[in-house]
């Protein structure tokens, strides 16, 4: 679908003013994404730094975890580090030579680190918050374990827990993500804990955190493809990510629609919105009906919408280009006698009006 | 003699000309030197970038054949030389590279494909846009019709797809310092491919893609709800996938406990192509089985016109490339019916769901006449129907 663009609303405005503002008061945040350790996060962020400096730009280290490789070794040789100091025997970035130093860049690992009390900020990301504010733009890595959101996810995989945390806004909030990929046989080969009777299974696990790690930073784009379009005015819809809309009245057979559309979702990693459209009173018996397919949404953990409007086909179609649906499944009892004349019947306007959306029919 | 073990595929998957893919793998190569295995590059594009150049450095190359075609001479990788001098790894730029017309097979893919097939690892490079079922999003996306496209089970062949990531920015960056291409043509693909927006949602395919082959490396055959396990199908046996050779898909599963079936009806509409690619996509997604047929009506006057014939004929070699069972099916049995023939074929196969493109613009004609989409989703009102969009820019 063509971008559209067109005139922007005050909120749009608004939102592009404040990116621009703080652009200009606030340093950029560039996060290397990670699903292990040996993947290279490290690297690629101290190589930026190199290559920035090379460019002449003002870069200095202010945090790395050690020991490091020998590549990570030969970089560090060639960038100024602002050494660790300690604080009540804990290691800490050493927050207020950085921000006399005041470098343009700021090189940060470790982000997860808790301070120990007395420092200026609980934890190392929000010291980085703090050089971001002071307008020093910070190049930072981090393995997904790391990320509070999915801990829970990858503990499953990992059946370790990690105390130490970054909250999921702060990697959304960042300027720039990248991740950084690697085969899983790479990190065994680095990672040092591999026994050989656990390679398999370790092969395993790193394989399971690598998809968790690409599909997070397919979101944080798709969270900021997101924003850039709405800054812009421009109003389009790529359909990147699948996005499944279930409509349902009282009649419809909603388990095997509903099922399917988890289904659907959960193996494209996509999104599932259920949605039923209001219209005027029900009796008792479909009230009942349609709480109940509700509730079966609700479990299959959709998101759930009522809609409001005369025309439940126009109601649908607005909500479903909003949304950057990708496919909608509707009853076949969502009409009757609509097959004699394609043109008059609802499905036949839904499927006319869905412009790049997939219509699937479900049996009644 | 038994033939060998077949080497094993490595792809370095991008979003767009200059994130990286080539200096990654070359910088690999240099790795695999270093550990002294026997690598050798087979083709490898330079596009004037010095520190990828800079990366080639000690490898072995296999030098290019030189074709000649319609008085010019085209420079090809020398896929015979390289059999022959049979290394262990072989270095392969531009997956999806078309071979000059005359050249032995028509695409690289071909080629790496007899490199594999012959014991020799590979490492390849391509952008996510080549990937056949997303020729219609890209489309959608970029505005770009790409041409040279992978079919998705060539992909799935490949024992590691690794993700080189870039951000837009830094990759706007480069072409501005005129790193990616010269400063004619990046004044160009600024205006076009490399809009921020276009390369945020490539990068976020590219990303979702590679999640999902890094799944399909580990996922657990799927659990069957009820009914214990469904046989595999006669068709998905026959059409013996090589992908499906390696990787054994679990079979998926509807709510019944049925294995899902989806069958593609494919016409001389041009349409087919985009419904062929999507139904193939949601089938690999489900681990379902595909097929695909089109109608042929051999009675009076309701003849098949010899264009339209050769059209089918072509769509349904499209679905046979992609690894779907493509038949022509006849409508007689039906009594001429095309849409009875279609339902009562898919009724006895075992197929739960139906992919038709969206019916053409119903005018006065629609009106009088049902078309045959509004027939079959009536008459398979026991099945599900998916009218796929027309992914169309505008």
């Amino acid at each position: 679908m063509t971008p559209v663009i067109r005139r922007r609303t005050p909120e749009e405005l608004l939102l592009q003013a404040q990116a621009e503002e703080a652009r200009e008061t606030r340093g950029r945040l560039k996060i290397f994404l990670g699903y292990a350790s040996g993947v290279g996060k490290s690297f690629r962020m101290l190589d930026e730094g190199r290559r920035r400096a090379e460019r002449g730009q003002d870069v200095v280290v202010g945090s790395i975890q050690l020991p490091a490789s020998p590549d990570v070794e030969t970089l560090l040789k060639r960038l100024e580090v602002i050494p660790l100091r300690s604080l009540g025997g804990v290691e800490v970035m050493d927050m207020p030579t950085i921000l006399k130093r005041h470098p343009r860049v700021c090189l940060v690992d470790g982000l997860a680190w808790d301070n120990p009390p007395g420092s200026m900020n609980p934890s190392r990301w929000q010291d980085v918050r703090q050089l971001l504010d002071s307008d020093i733009a910070v190049i930072a890595s981090i393995n997904i374990q790391y990320i509070s959101e999915l801990q829970s996810q990858v503990e499953k995989i990992t059946g370790k827990h990690v105390a130490q945390t970054v909250p999921q806004s702060f990697l959304y909030g960042a300027d720039e993500i990248v991740v950084v990929d690697a085969p899983p046989e790479m990190c065994l080969d680095h990672s040092g804990h591999g026994i050989a009777g656990d390679q398999g299974k370790l092969a395993r696990q790193l394989s399971e955190l690598r998809e968790i790690a690409l599909l997070f930073a397919a979101d944080v784009v798709d969270h900021q493809l997101e924003s850039y379009l709405k800054q812009n005015g421009i109003a389009a819809s790529f359909g990147t990510q699948e996005r499944i809309l279930v409509c349902i009245t009282p009649r419809t057979s909603a388990k095997a629609m509903i099922d399917s559309g988890k289904r659907n979702a959960d193996r494209f990693h996509g999104e599932l919105i259920v949605a039923h459209v209001r219209q005027g009173q029900l009796d008792p018996e479909d009230r009942a009906a349609l709480d109940r397919n509700l509730e079966m949404a609700h479990n299959a953990g959709a998101d759930v919408e009522i809609l409001e409007g005369d025309d439940p086909i126009e109601a649908i179609l607005e909500f479903a280009h909003e949304r950057g649906v990708t496919q909608v499944f509707v009853g076949h009892g969502l009409e009757s006698k609509w097959w004699h004349r394609w043109t008059g019947g609802p499905v036949g306007r839904l499927i006319r009006g869905a412009q790049g959306i997939d219509v699937r029919v479900f049996p009644q | 003699m038994t033939p060998p073990a077949p080497g094993k595929l490595k792809i370095y998957m991008g979003y767009a000309a200059g994130v990286g893919k080539t200096y990654q793998m070359l910088d690999d190569a240099q790795e695999l030197l270093r550990q002294g295995r026997d690598i050798v590059v087979g083709y490898f594009e330079p596009h004037g970038r010095a520190d990828t150049i800079a990366k080639t450095e000690g490898l072995e190359f296999v030098p290019r054949r030189r074709v000649e075609y319609r008085g010019s001479v085209f420079e090809e990788m020398d896929t015979d030389a390289i059999l022959a001098r049979h290394p262990e790894v072989c270095v392969v730029d531009e997956f999806p590279h078309t071979n000059v017309p005359g050249s032995a097979r028509t695409k690289r893919w071909e080629d790496v494909t007899a490199l594999l097939d012959a014991g020799i690892n590979v490492l390849t490079t391509m952008n996510i846009q080549h990937l056949e079922s997303l020729n219609d999003q890209v489309w959608q996306i970029s505005g770009v019709r790409v041409r040279e496209t992978i079919p998705d089970w060539v992909v799935k062949q490949a024992d590691q797809v690794v993700m080189v990531d870039v951000t837009p920015g830094a990759l706007v960056n480069r072409l501005l310092r005129g790193v990616v291409y010269s400063a004619e043509k990046s004044k160009t693909a600024l205006e076009n491919f490399f809009q921020e927006s276009t390369l945020g949602a490539l990068r976020e395919l590219a990303m979702r893609q590679v999640a999902h082959e890094s799944e399909s490396h580990h996922a657990e055959p799927h659990r069957v709800e009820s009914g214990g396990a469904p046989a595999r199908s006669s068709w998905a046996e026959k059409r013996g996938d090589p992908a499906g050779d390696r990787k054994p898909a679990a079979p998926a599963v509807s709510p019944t406990g049925r294995q899902e079936r989806i069958l593609i009806l494919v016409t001389a509409d041009p349409s087919s192509a985009m419904v062929i690619r999507r139904a193939k996509r949601v089938a690999d997604y489900l681990h379902a089985d595909c097929m695909a047929v089109a109608i042929q009506r051999s009675t009076g006057g309701n003849r098949v016109a010899v264009p339209d014939r050769e059209a089918i004929e072509r769509h349904l070699n499209f679905a046979r490339n992609l690894h779907i069972d493509a038949r022509l099916l006849d409508a007689d049995a039906a009594g001429d019916d095309p849409a009875k023939a279609v339902v009562e074929f898919a009724r006895v196969n075992g197929v739960t769901q139906l992919f038709l493109a969206r019916p053409q613009a119903a005018g006065l004609a629609g009106i009088l006449k049902a078309g045959i989409e509004q027939r079959i989703v009536w008459l398979g009102r026991d099945m599900q129907v998916t009218i796929v969009a027309d992914r169309t820019r505008g």
